[in-house]
């Protein structure tokens, strides 16, 4: 099980709550029980090849999933992951 | 250079500070800081460099303050509404201190202008509020050397962190691409909570100056993530991306491109009055349709909460996420006609019903902001 954090442009896809915990071993399996469980939420976090988008990255606890083995990444009790997309806002 | 007696005494707070002292004011004085956009996150920016006393602050802007602004933009006041931004803010600065030389650039930042705007400073503020001018912003930073500080927020939650310095990560190392147009909201349709931008631009002003003064720990290969709700900040390793296009080992771009391409929004033509196209109803027709009482369906597609602030009261409100849910509700021989707050989301519910086959669907066009302009000026803007 791992906590997910989700911030407020994607709480619309997971009726409005701000974090998530759902089962899963990996990063992976994780974000699959998470889109399976909110299905509205794919559409914004995965391609339709199912390729994360390129402006929404994803943390385990800190690091950046990129850079410690993606999917495969173990996600253990306790870990919490975020989604943290780009935002542009700042003047108007 | 040298501190008057004037502006001793003025910066007397920080000059009995052993870590800026006289050689940190006097390196402030000589720091040239490049602010682009003086709005939300601009407004506390501007007037905090500027009472520091950096010696030159550039701005960069071209808009008009409008009374939407003022909620947030707190170096314009309500006499500004309709003034360029860059005056008002200029204005206030030095009012508030005659020593700083500001240097006005009353432009649209682009890949023309920026790499010759940029180069006269020694660090940028990156306080714009689209993706393309973030990716230029960035670009620009990168290819000049230039660290870029860098803040973003949305709603109640915020961004912070420095990129571009001393070669390390870029905003593409974060984001290699931006979403694609109208996926994330901007604060003119997703709004924002006004002390929102105080709190991170003051973050941006802190690295600002403390980069100038060379002390203490720079966010660098940090991001800030800052939530008002929860009243919470968190901190995320933003590390280089080997493979970044524009700061990596085998970088792809080498000068500024097209940036309004690069994120799919076409640039905006000049204004002119668009002709009604056959997907398109004006707002004094359907005015026309409601007082003849002709057989239609009006639906408003924006949320309850906006729905509160004003409607049209013969319009049935369906939000734009549930619209594809909610198709059962319409008949699809129907006369239909969708409207929203200034009709970006209703040509996009006009798509949803179309591709399920709805035969006359057409989007009003402009909006119940129209509508208040040309049918009924007591339904309220905002």
């Amino acid at each position: 099980m791992a906590k997910i954090l989700i911030p407020t442009p994607l709480r619309q896809f997971t009726a409005k709550q701000d974090s998530v915990t759902v089962p899963g071993a990996t990063v992976g399996e994780v974000l699959a029980a998470l889109t399976t469980e909110y299905p509205d939420l794919r559409k914004q976090i995965f391609t339709e090849e199912g390729k994360l988008r390129s402006f929404v990255n994803v943390y385990l606890n800190d690091e950046d999933i990129r850079y410690i083995g993606k999917d495969a990444a173990p996600a253990a009790d306790g870990d919490t992951l975020s989604l943290v997309p780009s935002i542009a806002g700042g003047t108007h | 250079m040298t501190l008057s007696k004037d502006e001793i005494l003025r910066y007397s707070r920080h000059l009995i500070v052993p870590e800026v002292g006289m050689e940190g004011q006097l390196k402030l004085k000589a720091a040239k800081v490049l602010l682009v956009g003086t709005g939300g996150l601009g407004a506390p920016l501007g007037l905090y460099l500027a009472a520091a006393g950096i010696g030159r602050i550039g701005l960069v802007d071209f808009d008009v303050v409008d009374f939407t602004n003022l909620q947030r933009q707190v170096i314009h006041f309500t006499k500004d509404v309709g003034r360029p931004k860059i005056d008002s803010a200029a204005e206030k600065m030095q009012a508030l201190n005659p020593n700083v030389e500001i240097v006005k650039h009353e432009v649209a930042l682009s890949s023309e202008n920026a790499l010759d705007i940029l180069k006269d400073y020694d660090l940028v503020v990156d306080g714009t509020d689209n993706f393309p001018t973030r990716y230029l912003v960035n670009d620009a930073c990168v290819l000049l050397g230039k660290p870029n500080v860098y803040g973003s927020i949305f709603r109640f939650e915020g961004q912070a962190t420095i990129f571009a310095y001393e070669g390390g990560p870029c905003y593409r190392c974060l984001y290699p691409e931006p979403p694609p147009p109208g996926l994330v909201p901007s604060c003119a349709e997703g709004g924002v909570l006004g002390i929102l931008p105080g709190t991170i631009g003051l973050i941006q002003a802190t690295e600002t100056v403390k980069l100038i003064l060379g002390i203490g720990e720079p966010l660098v290969g940090r991001l800030l993530l800052y939530d008002a709700l929860a009243m919470r900040f968190r901190e995320l390793k933003l590390r280089k991306n080997p493979e970044c296009p524009v700061c990596g080992e085998h970088r792809t771009i080498t000068r500024l491109i097209d940036y309004h391409q690069f994120c799919g929004v076409p640039q905006q033509p000049p204004k002119q009055e668009s002709k009604l196209t056959e997907s398109e109803i004006e707002v004094t027709e359907v005015k026309e349709k409601l007082d003849r009482g002709d057989k239609f369906v009006l639906i408003d597609v924006r949320e309850p909460h906006e729905y509160q602030i004003c409607n049209i009261p013969a319009a049935k409100l369906i939000p734009l996420g549930e619209v594809g849910k909610r198709l059962g509700e319409l008949d699809p021989e129907a006369d239909i006609v969708i409207h929203c707050k200034s009709g970006m989301r209703s040509a996009r519910a006009c798509g949803i019903l179309r591709a399920a086959g709805f035969k006359h669907v057409r989007n009003m066009k402009g909006g119940i902001l129209a509508w208040s302009d040309q049918v009924d000026p007591s339904v309220p803007k905002y």
